[in-house]
């Protein structure tokens, strides 16, 4: 066992590990807490819903089309300088949020938004017959009808986050995939990058579950 | 109460104005049930949708006690919507919210915050349309007429004065169709509620409504009492609705009685005189000799009344028509 695993750091692995789970964490609730409000607001500026505004909307998602279609370690690269701005450094988990959050949050907005197209018109409809404004209607109506889509947006934006993290690593994210990089990679200590990717392995499983669990959860269809 | 005024609307598809309304102009009475009836596409969900204006008419008013409900603010118009309820063909439940928690749902947005008399309002509201049982279920866990007693429920939590239903019952089997429009019925009794019903089978119009309209291509081509129009309907669309709710061929109708001889008259009783026994009356008065070729017998609402088509020979066929009509019968010579 310990000759397969010589050059294992075990105190590293657990750093890195925690470094993982903090970036996930920290970029998962920035991502919500902006990308719920753009999804809510692409859904509702969209043709033939409650605030039609083709120029908002055209915007909105012109904007996070195009961030999405930057490739991941491109963005992390053009972000360097905002990093450095936001948090005064671009390494570290704090260096590695601001890329995250900027990466996931279209991806999540557009997430929300579909799960809202998903509600039923007519409960909208029914909604505003009994005198609600755009504001109830979504807050009241729309948000817990659509709940089960969110969450379930929110398990895969936090399974890409975890492949992001990995990602930031090239640059010095730290985390896993910092130290499957670095050791794994660099100087060719495969077990390093084994028990790595197993781990990031076993953390995406646990995600996914934990996320098909709340889904069945709040569903009551 | 409510008053269309001169009202167009037509919809916007790819850039083109297609009409969906054309000029409708009639008024709703407080506390009646006033049916609209018509062919799909004919503008009744339109027509219907604004009197709450989830549409806006192209052109016209709408006005209901006296007030252009199109002039109003969007402050005004929350607040008359909250006066508003309305039940759908598909319930438009929210499956996220307990039956309970459905039928407080107005209660809530209209910013009633004191939980006791939520309560209250539910449980009555609950037990009138008889879910009592069901408060704490999900959408999903009730069948359609029992979806449906929850939308009706919901429809009344504001306690408002009328009641919009959308092809309410389209989507139910018969006998549940019934007992919703029961309660329809019951509701109107005993709360005074003005109900408009929205439709495409007259039976609908026949079992619940005081009045009806019947719409065809965004006009109202008809317009009186439910007994009126369907005993002696005028228009081509609206003679189809009524055929269809006696299962009758429109091609059958016309040439039956080539071999019969005699008057061929039809007869239409109704209210007390259905149960008279006025056909023999008549005929050992005036010595005519009767024989019935085809008649039904059935309630409008509340109101029972026979129609049958009768050939009468011998005697004196004059005298008996007109000794039937002064008996408040209606009497139409289908071949002299
Ligand atoms: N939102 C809309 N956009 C464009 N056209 C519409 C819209 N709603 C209705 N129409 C058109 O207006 C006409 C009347 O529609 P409406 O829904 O009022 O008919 P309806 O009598 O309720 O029919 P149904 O019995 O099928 O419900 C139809 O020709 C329909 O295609
Ligand atoms: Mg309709």
């Amino acid at each position: 066992m310990n000759e397969l695993f010589v050059n294992i750091d075990w105190a590293e692995i657990w750093t890195a590990t925690l470094d993982t789970l903090a970036m996930l964490g920290g970029s998962l609730l920035f991502t919500i807490m902006l990308g719920l409000p753009l999804g809510v607001l692409l859904f509702l500026t969209a043709r033939r819903q409650l605030l039609e505004q083709p120029a908002v909307f055209s915007v909105l998602s012109f904007v996070a089309n195009v961030v999405r279609s930057v490739p991941f370690v491109i963005l992390i690269i053009l972000m360097i300088p905002v990093t450095v701005l936001i948090t005064g450094t671009s390494l570290g988990v704090a260096g590695a949020i601001p890329t995250l959050v900027v990466g996931a949050t279209p991806f999540f907005a557009r997430l929300v938004e579909t799960a809202l197209r998903e509600v039923d018109r007519g409960i909208i409809e029914a909604t505003q017959a009994m005198g609600a404004s755009t504001r109830q209607i979504v807050l009241h109506a729309l948000l817990p009808e659509a709940l089960p889509g969110i969450v379930a947006a929110i398990t895969v934006t936090a399974i890409t986050l975890v492949s992001y993290t990995a990602m930031s690593g090239v640059i010095g994210g730290g985390g896993l995939g910092d130290l499957a990089i670095r050791y794994g990679y660099q100087r060719y200590q495969t077990d390093v990058m084994v028990v790595t990717v197993v781990l990031l392995v076993v953390l995406v499983q646990g995600l996914q579950m934990l996320g098909d669990r709340m889904v069945a959860h709040f569903s009551r269809k | 109460m409510i008053r269309f005024q001169n009202i167009h609307k037509s919809y916007q598809v790819a850039g083109q104005d297609v009409p969906a309304l054309n000029g409708i102009d009639f008024e709703i009475s407080a506390g009646e049930v006033f049916g609209i009836i018509g062919h799909s596409g004919a503008g009744k969900s339109t027509l219907v949708r604004l009197i709450n204006l989830l549409e806006r008419p192209s052109q016209g008013q709408v006005l209901i006690d006296g007030r252009d409900i199109t002039a109003l603010s969007d402050a005004g118009l929350r607040d008359l919507r909250r006066g508003i309820g309305m039940i759908f063909q598909h319930f438009n439940l929210l499956s996220s919210k307990t039956v309970a928690e459905n039928v407080a749902f107005p209660l809530k947005l209209a910013g009633v915050s004191d939980k006791a008399t939520i309560a209250a309002r539910v449980a009555a509201l609950l037990a009138r349309v008889g879910l009592t049982e069901h408060a704490d279920k999900y959408p999903a866990q009730l069948s359609g007429g029992q979806k449906q007693r929850v939308g009706v429920a919901r429809a009344l939590a504001t306690e408002p004065a009328i009641l919009l239903c959308d092809e309410a019952t389209s989507a139910l089997d018969p006998q549940t169709t019934r007992s919703v429009l029961r309660l329809l019925a019951e509701i109107n009794r005993e709360l005074g509620l003005t109900i408009v019903i929205i439709t495409h089978e007259m039976d609908v119009v026949r079992t619940v409504c005081d009045r009806v309209a019947v719409l065809d291509s965004g006009q109202v081509v008809e317009l009186g009492p439910v007994a009126d129009v369907f005993l002696h309907p005028r228009h081509a669309t609206t003679r189809r609705f009524v055929l269809e709710a006696e299962h009758v061929d429109e091609g059958e109708q016309v040439d039956d009685y080539a071999h019969v001889p005699g008057r061929v008259v039809r007869l239409t009783f109704k209210g007390e005189s259905t149960y008279a026994p006025v056909l023999g009356a008549v005929a050992r008065e005036t010595g005519v000799d009767f024989s019935i070729l085809t008649g039904r017998i059935d309630r409008i609402k509340d109101t029972p009344y026979g129609q049958l088509t009768v050939t009468f020979t011998g005697g004196n066929v004059d005298t008996a028509l007109a000794h039937l009509a002064a008996r408040d019968i209606t009497v139409e010579v289908l071949r002299a």
